[in-house]
């Protein structure tokens, strides 16, 4: 017998006698009541995990951006960015690029998250990966109270990176140190409508 | 390894190790304790993460089809290995296919419960860990203390010690002038690590969940080193237990709450990646799952053991459990330590085969900790009562112990009046005794007896004995007349 047969065969026999009935599964966390204000709230959480925070007009996008970008030289803007910046889509050697800028699909605020789908403005996965700074815009209108709703927001077939804070460890004395793989700056510029 | 409790007197033995794992669990109890009392549904998350989980548990084997076909109608190639050799050379195989002599590779509980690493050595490949804590305890030659943070039996002293005598011999060496800080020596692992994964061009991971519907896996990780393997080489195989899977995309919202509030005591976990099969352009162009039972369907057959397949391997009940905390994780003899590995591993293995497993549902005062803390309400001592049954009844036969003939002797006694007034003079008589020799004084006032005599000092060397009552409450009752 095959190994998948066996193991299918295993799982039967295993529930051969168990009560297969479905046990309700309660769903009330979904309705929970919204923070009074979600924006604000994202707003702290980030700065709580470490993250610098700015906030702008869309007027003032392409000049919060370009000073969250501080002296990078070496820029990747991904196709699909709003504004102008200058910089590369994309390239072969990402390690010798200084800083990322990306769009985000949605925001979440009780836990200070931002979440990238990979869509037009966020490029592919290791964009926002390798280079030692990452830049990310989120509006206003893209955050949304709690994990429930950005599930239910986000589409599973796209690839997804959440993100809540620079790249951290804890693995020594449980210090948090910030930057062991990915970006160790994360700059958030939170766009008003 | 040695059963229990030879391994746990050894590590008590450590100073050290003891101020390190009670500075560490205590750290960890107070930021989950702070961020799980944010969430005002908390206990409805854990019953709703509960209920999901064995929903999926009782048609598994329908989850199971769900899976495959969702994961290759996007393209991923599907395995089932029924044990850790079948896992080691599925994995060995497809890296011998594409010429490949180094993986790197996530940190994963799967992988290290078959032991691939070891196995990928054996067949000339090299499997390079590349969480920081994975790295200091592949580098240290050493074994992994906890689920969630592998080395945190290691001070930062030890820790720099392993980085300058070891990163040399397997690639980039650590700086000479490296410190002892903790920000130094992460930057020192960045370094060494980021020509690995940008050379690799194989990848080997687990899943901290499979979602049945639409065939996505997702992995839950603070420091980005998995988003480097899982985006970066052209390969990819993930290894995930036939339990990683929830049954759609929407069961996440409760996982993604539960699993970093309870792990690392986190809003959220910095990074958590998703993916569902191959995304042309982006990422690996060849994916493999292997679905692993090694044991669980064995689990899911124990009626009562069941549950300890919910287990989303959060590691909140090691850091609430007075035993782990004074023993750390190696007296447990496997990579589940704590209590869910006291009931996780004689159910996946069997008991009776062991005595190193045979011992380890007694690794526990059943002090319910671990219940309270588990995001997915595992009875752990539910189940380790249970299987405390299961391994008595293995060792039925042979030369009865000595727990057994003092049990039988005392059924005996408390089955018959004459017998048990008999042995309530004698008791007196003991006691009066041995309120002589009483050398300590328990709280009420009573006293209690140190040390005994061999055989009685297998007992007396960890405990005190309580000196029994100079006089029985019956005798009392008769003696004051109040009839």
């Amino acid at each position: 017998m095959s190994a998948r047969d066996e193991i299918l065969a295993a799982v039967r026999g295993a529930l051969r006698d168990a009560d297969r009935a479905e046990a309700p599964v309660p769903r009330g966390y979904r309705s929970a009541p919204s923070p009074a204000d979600v924006v604000a709230l994202f707003a702290e959480r980030v700065v709580d995990y470490r993250a610098t925070l700015s906030r702008c007009t869309p007027a003032d996008l392409a000049d919060t951006v370009r000073a969250a970008l501080g002296p990078a030289e070496n820029i990747l803007v991904p196709d699909g960015f709003p504004v102008g910046l200058g910089g590369a889509a994309d390239a072969d050697d990402l390690d010798s690029c200084d800083a990322v800028v990306t769009t985000a699909a949605v925001g979440i605020a009780r836990t200070g998250t931002l979440v990238l789908d990979h869509g037009p403005g966020q490029g592919r996965r290791a964009l926002s990966l390798v280079p030692d700074v990452h830049v990310c815009v989120v509006r206003e209108d893209q955050i949304v109270p709690g994990v429930p709703e950005a599930v239910a927001l986000l589409d599973p077939d796209r690839p997804q990176t959440w993100i809540s804070g620079p790249s951290a460890t804890s693995d020594i004395e449980l210090n948090r140190v910030e930057g062991v793989h990915g970006p160790r700056t994360l700059h958030v510029v939170l766009v008003g409508s | 390894m040695p059963a229990f409790p030879a391994a746990a007197r050894e590590a008590l033995a450590d100073s050290q190790l003891r101020r390190n794992l009670a500075h560490a669990t205590s750290t960890i109890r107070a930021k989950r304790a702070a961020v799980v009392g944010e969430v005002d549904e908390w206990e409805e998350l854990r019953l709703a993460g509960a209920a999901i989980k064995d929903n999926t548990l009782r048609h598994l084997d329908e989850h199971l089809l769900t899976l495959e076909a969702a994961l290759q109608s996007r393209g991923a190639t599907v395995h089932w290995a029924r044990d850790a050799t079948e896992a080691c050379d599925i994995v060995a195989r497809i890296a011998h296919g594409h010429g490949v002599g180094e993986v790197v590779k996530v940190k994963s509980m799967a992988t290290q419960e078959i032991g691939l690493n070891e196995a990928l050595a054996a067949q000339g490949i090299t499997a390079w860990e590349t969480d920081l804590a994975e790295l200091i305890v592949q580098l240290g030659d050493d074994l992994p203390s906890h689920i969630l943070v592998p080395a945190i039996h290691r001070n930062r002293a030890e820790i720099r010690e392993i980085f300058r005598r070891e990163m040399a011999a397997v690639g980039r060496p650590a700086p000479a002038d490296l410190t002892d800080d903790p920000a130094e020596l992460a930057g020192a692992a960045r370094l060494h690590l980021r020509e690995k994964f940008l050379r690799a061009r194989m990848a080997v991971s687990g899943a901290n969940f499979a979602v049945a519907d639409t065939g996505t896996l997702v992995v839950v990780e603070s420091e980005g080193n998995g988003r480097m393997c899982l985006t970066l080489p052209e390969v990819l195989v993930s290894v995930v237990g036939i339990e990683k899977i929830v049954p759609t995309w929407s069961d996440l919202d409760v996982f993604l709450q539960l699993l970093p509030r309870s792990g690392t005591g986190e809003r959220m976990n910095p990074y958590t990646s998703t993916w569902s099969g191959i995304t042309p352009g982006d990422g690996p162009q060849e994916m493999h799952v292997v679905l692993l039972d090694n044991g669980r369907t064995r689990a899911l057959a124990d009626e009562v053991g069941r549950q300890a397949l919910r287990c989303i391997r959060c590691s909140a009940c090691l850091n609430v459990c007075p035993v782990y905390e004074r023993t750390g994780g190696h007296a447990y003899g496997s990579v589940y330590p704590g209590p869910i590995g006291a009931i996780l591993n004689p159910l996946l293995k069997g008991v009776g085969v062991d005595e190193q497993t045979d011992s380890l549902p007694y690794a526990s005062s059943l002090c319910g900790a671990c219940f309270e803390a588990c995001p997915v309400r595992i009875d752990i001592p539910e189940v380790l009562v249970h299987l405390r049954s299961q391994v008595v009844d293995a060792h039925r036969g042979g030369a009865p112990k000595p727990e057994a003939v003092a049990m039988k002797s005392a059924a005996w006694v408390l089955s018959d009046e004459r017998r048990l007034t008999l042995a309530e003079r004698g008791m007196g008589a003991a006691g009066k005794a041995l309120n002589r020799f009483g050398r300590a004084v328990l709280p009420g006032g009573r006293r209690a007896v140190r040390r005994l005599p061999w055989p009685a000092s297998l007992w007396t060397g960890a405990r005190d004995l309580p000196a029994p009552p100079p006089e029985s409450f019956r005798a009392w009752w008769r003696r004051t007349g109040r009839r």
